[in-house]
């Protein structure tokens, strides 16, 4: 049993690394897209349409992992294309978090008619559907990277609202808190010097998977063509041009969902990994 | 008594919600900048354009004023006119409800299926490799979201291996003799099993794609509570009166444990129906939510609305129906 935790355990160190690597690969990318690049991602050209990548017949050197219709190098564009969804990640993640956790920690603590109001908003918020709700904000917003980061928002608070409610609530209920009160804290102290503390560990968790989540919203707005305009690099936009020619370009298609797909995943198995470091049943 | 009681304050709530929600879609629609006249008319509109199309959509009332009467033709069944087709915004929409009922029930007979079959498979040989093997696939089901298992199929089965039609919902060419818009199911009643295989055909790679989350959250809860059932009395018993194990886990383990993955369930089809939309559209399988996509670029406002809305219904309604089963299943509860 012993040994099995223990495998259990080197298991997720192993995990923690592989994701955490690819995801410092991906932001050094992002940073450096300029001098990393080996072609400038928007050039067309369109006498160099559809070369396969180098180790094809038919490749060009220089285009390491081919070009598009347009003749535009795939590999600089996924480079550029992690600026984007990691602008999105960070950003739109760490606001959903706070204004989730905020309202989470408000409904737990306070209780109340504070929880009841949020807990009939969650209620409304759970029956959308939640792709749609973000083109349908879109739609109305109008395109643009500021758009989409305000839909995640919008769309996806209640995801850390609900966990962080249940969370404090099963704190507030500790031993700790009452002793705090005690001793004279005021209730706003209690939340934010006590309970949020031991709430932490989880937000983290789930805000490690939010900022997955917000790539792959991006994405997915960038392959309906809801993102921004179409000649900046994005990893969905790549991954929609890739789709229509995917029986004679397939690596238009291939390179950029790796590059999505990789990303996504370390996101997911981080904050996985996370939650089960955290987890006291687990340590 | 107590039943009945939690049953009208559970139909109240539903109220609420699809309330709230008719609030919000209607206001976020109207109030945000870009109103709906200027979508919808041509650049170089005049002003007397813009003010005859504003009284005609009752655009010149209050929002509150324009909303009351939006909703009492709502509840009177009428979602108004779609703008680029012309046509009752509810007769389209119930013309592709279908398609992608149809879609979510096949994905969610997957789901269950696959996430049975793994649940029992990490059950029969826990504390073993193949339990780490089914802890490894579920936690990639648990990390990859629908929109990347659709790519990964129509590589792997559309372009690798092209065993399936990576677009459309039936073969363009076939002769459909349906009557109903519910081709899969009336293709089985009509005995024609030549069309049900060419729509499966069309369906299985979406609708594996939309199932493969949710099997992964199936296999691991329904895991957990067989692994703890497995240990219980009656089980030891059962395996004492020589029941194979595998026996143990279906016959006795199974019935006992199956409670709280259904709810589970429950919670998770509305999601599998909201991954729809992006499904259908990678897919172009002709449903809702790939309506509702065009719908958005159309800036078809009255479709998105009556869209949007239906989606709601469902959801609650899914959400109502597995606390009903939940409270008829549930032993403890039936009898409170």
């Amino acid at each position: 049993m012993l040994d099995g935790r223990g495998a259990l355990r080197r298991r997720a160190g192993l995990r923690l690394w592989l994701s955490g690597g690819w995801l410092i690969v991906v932001l050094v990318c992002a940073a450096f897209a300029p001098l990393i690049a080996p072609q400038d991602p928007l050039a067309q050209d369109l006498m160099l349409g559809r070369l396969p990548p180098v180790w094809m017949a038919g490749a060009e050197p220089g285009y390491l992992l081919g070009t598009d219709s347009l003749g535009r190098d795939v590999l600089s564009r996924i480079i550029y294309g992690a600026r984007v969804a990691l602008l999105v990640a960070f950003v739109a993640g760490t606001a959903t978090c706070l204004v989730g956790s905020a309202l989470g920690l408000a409904a737990g603590f306070y209780r109340g008619w504070v929880d009841r109001v949020v807990g009939r908003l969650v209620d409304i918020w759970m029956a959308f559907p939640p792709v749609l709700f973000a083109i349908l904000l879109i739609a109305v917003l109008g395109t643009g990277l500021t758009s989409i980061m305000l839909a995640i928002i919008v769309i996806d608070w209640t995801r850390f609202c609900r966990v962080v409610r249940s969370e404090t609530l099963n704190q507030a209920q500790m031993d700790y808190v009452q002793s705090a009160r005690v001793a004279g804290f005021t209730r706003a102290r209690t939340l934010l010097a006590e309970i949020l503390p031991n709430v932490l560990p989880t937000i983290v968790a789930l805000l490690t998977l939010e900022m997955g989540i917000a790539v792959i919203v991006e994405a997915i707005l960038s392959f309906v063509n809801l993102s921004i305009s179409t000649d900046d690099p994005t990893w969905g936009g790549m991954i929609a041009e890739g789709r229509i020619s995917i029986y004679q370009a397939w690596w238009v298609l291939v390179f950029p969902l790796a590059a999505l797909f990789l990303t996504v995943l370390s996101f997911a198995q981080l904050g996985q990994g996370l939650r089960d470091r955290f987890d006291p049943v687990l340590r | 008594m107590l039943v009945l009681r939690s049953l009208i304050a559970r139909l109240v709530t539903t109220a609420v919600t699809l309330f709230g929600v008719a609030v919000i879609v209607f206001v976020v629609i109207r109030v945000v900048p870009g109103n709906p006249i200027a979508m919808m008319l041509p650049p170089g509109a005049t002003e007397a354009d813009i003010e005859r199309l504003k009284t005609l959509y009752g655009l010149d009332k209050s929002i509150a004023e324009q909303f009351a009467i939006w909703l009492a033709a709502v509840l009177h069944g009428d979602f108004g006119t779609s703008i680029s087709t012309r046509q009752p915004v509810l007769s389209l929409v119930l013309n592709r409800l279908p398609a992608t009922l149809e879609l979510s029930i096949l994905a969610l007979l997957i789901a269950v299926a696959l996430g049975l079959a793994l649940a029992v498979l990490g059950t029969r040989f826990r504390d073993r490799k193949t339990e780490a093997g089914v802890d490894i696939v579920n936690g990639i089901g648990l990390s990859v979201p629908d929109f990347l298992w659709g790519l990964l199929l129509i590589l792997l089965f559309g372009v690798l291996w092209p065993v399936f039609s990576i677009s459309g919902r039936v073969s363009p060419r076939l002769e459909l003799p349906f009557v109903s818009q519910f081709y899969l199911f009336e293709s089985l009643l009509r005995l024609r099993f030549d069309l049900t295989r060419d729509l499966l055909g069309h369906m299985i790679m979406p609708a594996l794609a939309l199932a493969l989350p949710l099997a992964a959250i199936i296999a691991q809860v329904l895991k957990q509570s067989l692994k703890e059932t497995v240990n219980l009395d009656y089980a030891v018993l059962a395996r004492t009166k020589g029941y194979k194990e595998t026996r143990v886990i279906l016959a006795e383990a199974l019935p006992n444990a199956v409670l709280p993955t259904l709810t589970l369930v429950g919670v998770q089809f509305t999601f599998l129906i909201g991954g729809t939309v992006i499904i259908e559209r990678l897919f172009s399988y002709e449903g809702l939510g790939n309506m509702a996509i065009d719908a958005v670029i159309n800036r078809d406002l009255p479709l998105i609305q009556g869209i949007v809305i239906l989606f709601a219904v469902i959801f609650t309604v899914v959400n109502l129906a597995v606390d009903m089963s939940y409270a008829l299943l549930n032993p403890k509860l039936r009898h409170a």
